[in-house]
């Protein structure tokens, strides 16, 4: 298991809270991640998890607590959080392609209105992530005619295209047919081989394991537990997270 | 009656013709400006900004329940009075009531057209580094406009119809047409059979034009 306690921080997470009314549903979370980690998030449904991970690119706004990402605090109302944003890939569970475009018009459509890539560049980029995913054959469908596992697919690359620093994925899997996890969960492999940050929200106990350096185990707003994949699946300490692999594995 | 038709049309063609053109630029204007306006007033009362929204619902809310014809009798008569330096015409005071008025139910069938699109395609904007105006403009609008395209028509259609009204204040429209006509010849169903066919052929035309373009935009998905 590579270390990467010496690896750059890429987010630094403190103290973060969230409430929603009068559900306090993140009660402080502080957490690091290094670049090139890959990281999940597992725990119980209303545990907080999919919340932490959306607050990460304020798609959901914190409450009160801290998050710096690249050294810049992106919690500080005068930022531009939609800069930050260009380096903060996500992925969601129900993939949310832009219907109204075609495939590679879903992956090149962001960069250039952005002025990250020109057209040419960005129809190039785009169409070595659809060869990589296997569909450059679909590049001028329109995303209806996709299957749940290519949408999925297509949601990677498309925020792969912006050349993000680090992946967020919220449960990645849960919408897709059981035949089509393997192959949405393969591209996400592929990436953390090629040294991606990557957190992760996911259900799949197997991938968490095999693919993952670290795990968070999080239950009722807070970091229950935490640790390699190897500790955390044989050798929980914390007896709420015995009781949940119990439930799951 | 027939023929009492052809000879109506022989003799005041240009006159109907006439009535048909301010109609049609009453219609253009109220529809087009109206839309552009429905569309502002949408994005304020789905907007964060307080006041902005309680402004858009008070504009439509007082709209929606007033008749149109007290609008317009209001515009016609306030305008002049509180910008008395415009010298505005009869026409414009009328052209602004119809905007405003189709402004309201413009704003509503937008309102629900952007609030009908998944939240999750915000996100996934947002989540690529959009700003919320550009996710708006290229990303909820686009998708929200093929959802409105029925309501939209129905809006369309109705604003058209809604133009006669105008005749009131005799600015010329096709229904102004009708009553100077019936004035000079004494005749009342014949040339309001012939202004009847016109409204008809303009109001159909329209909605099978956006039938037609409904129909394109399907056929992209």
């Amino acid at each position: 298991m590579t270390d990467f306690s010496q690896a750059p921080v890429l987010i630094r997470v403190e103290d973060l809270h969230k409430d929603f009314g009068n559900l306090h549903v993140l009660r402080g979370i502080s957490d690091v991640i290094h670049k090139g980690e890959v990281v999940s998030l597992i725990g119980p449904s209303g545990s907080g998890k999919s919340t932490f991970l959306r607050c990460l690119n304020r798609l959901e706004e914190p409450s009160s607590g801290h998050i710096w990402f690249d050294g810049v605090d992106i919690t500080e109302k005068k930022i531009n959080i939609d800069l930050h944003r260009q380096k903060m890939g996500m992925v969601f569970q129900h993939f949310n392609i832009f219907p109204h475009m075609s495939v590679i018009e879903n992956i090149t459509f962001a960069p250039v209105l952005l002025g990250k890539l020109s057209k040419a560049e960005a129809t190039e980029k785009a169409e070595q992530l659809l060869s990589r995913v296997g569909l450059l054959d679909k590049r001028d469908n329109k995303p209806s005619r996709l299957s749940g596992g290519q949408k999925q697919r297509l949601a990677i690359v498309r925020a792969l295209a912006m050349e993000p620093e680090v992946m967020l994925f919220d449960e990645p899997t849960s919408a897709l047919d059981p035949e089509m996890v393997g192959e949405v969960l393969d591209v996400i492999k592929q990436l953390a081989k090629n040294n991606m940050t990557c957190v992760i929200v996911t259900h799949e106990m197997g991938f968490a394991r095999e693919v993952c350096n670290r795990v968070l185990f999080m239950d009722e707003g807070v970091i229950c537990e935490q640790g390699s994949p190897r500790d955390l699946f044989d050798h929980p300490q914390n007896p709420r997270t015995r009781d949940f692999l119990s439930k799951v594995l | 009656m027939f023929d009492r038709i052809i000879r109506l049309l022989s003799r005041y063609g240009t006159t109907f013709l006439g009535g048909l053109g301010t109609t049609l630029l009453l219609a253009l204007i109220s529809v087009g400006i109206g839309c552009i306006l429905g569309a502002l007033v949408a994005m304020m009362r789905i907007g964060r900004v307080k006041t902005l929204r309680a402004i858009a619902t008070t504009y439509v809310e007082i709209i929606r329940d007033t008749p149109l014809l007290l609008q317009l009798y209001f515009f016609y008569f306030m305008l002049p009075d509180i910008l008395p330096q415009l010298k505005l015409s009869k026409f414009t005071c009328i052209a602004v009531a119809l905007v405003i008025n189709s402004g309201a139910y413009m704003a509503e069938v937008f309102r629900s057209g952007i609030q009908s699109i998944d939240r999750g395609q915000t996100e996934a904007a947002r989540s690529l580094g959009l700003s919320s105006r550009q996710t708006m403009l290229r990303i909820v609008l686009p998708q929200a406009f093929k959802n409105i395209l029925p309501a939209l028509c129905n809006e369309f259609v109705a604003v058209t119809k809604e133009t006669s009204l105008a005749s009131t204040f005799y600015v010329g429209d096709l229904m102004t047409q009708y009553q100077v006509i019936s004035g000079k010849t004494y005749l009342v169903l014949e040339p309001l059979i012939i202004i009847g066919i016109i409204y008809f052929v303009i109001t159909f035309t329209m909605s099978k034009l956006i039938a037609v373009l409904e129909r394109r935009l399907k056929e992209d998905d």
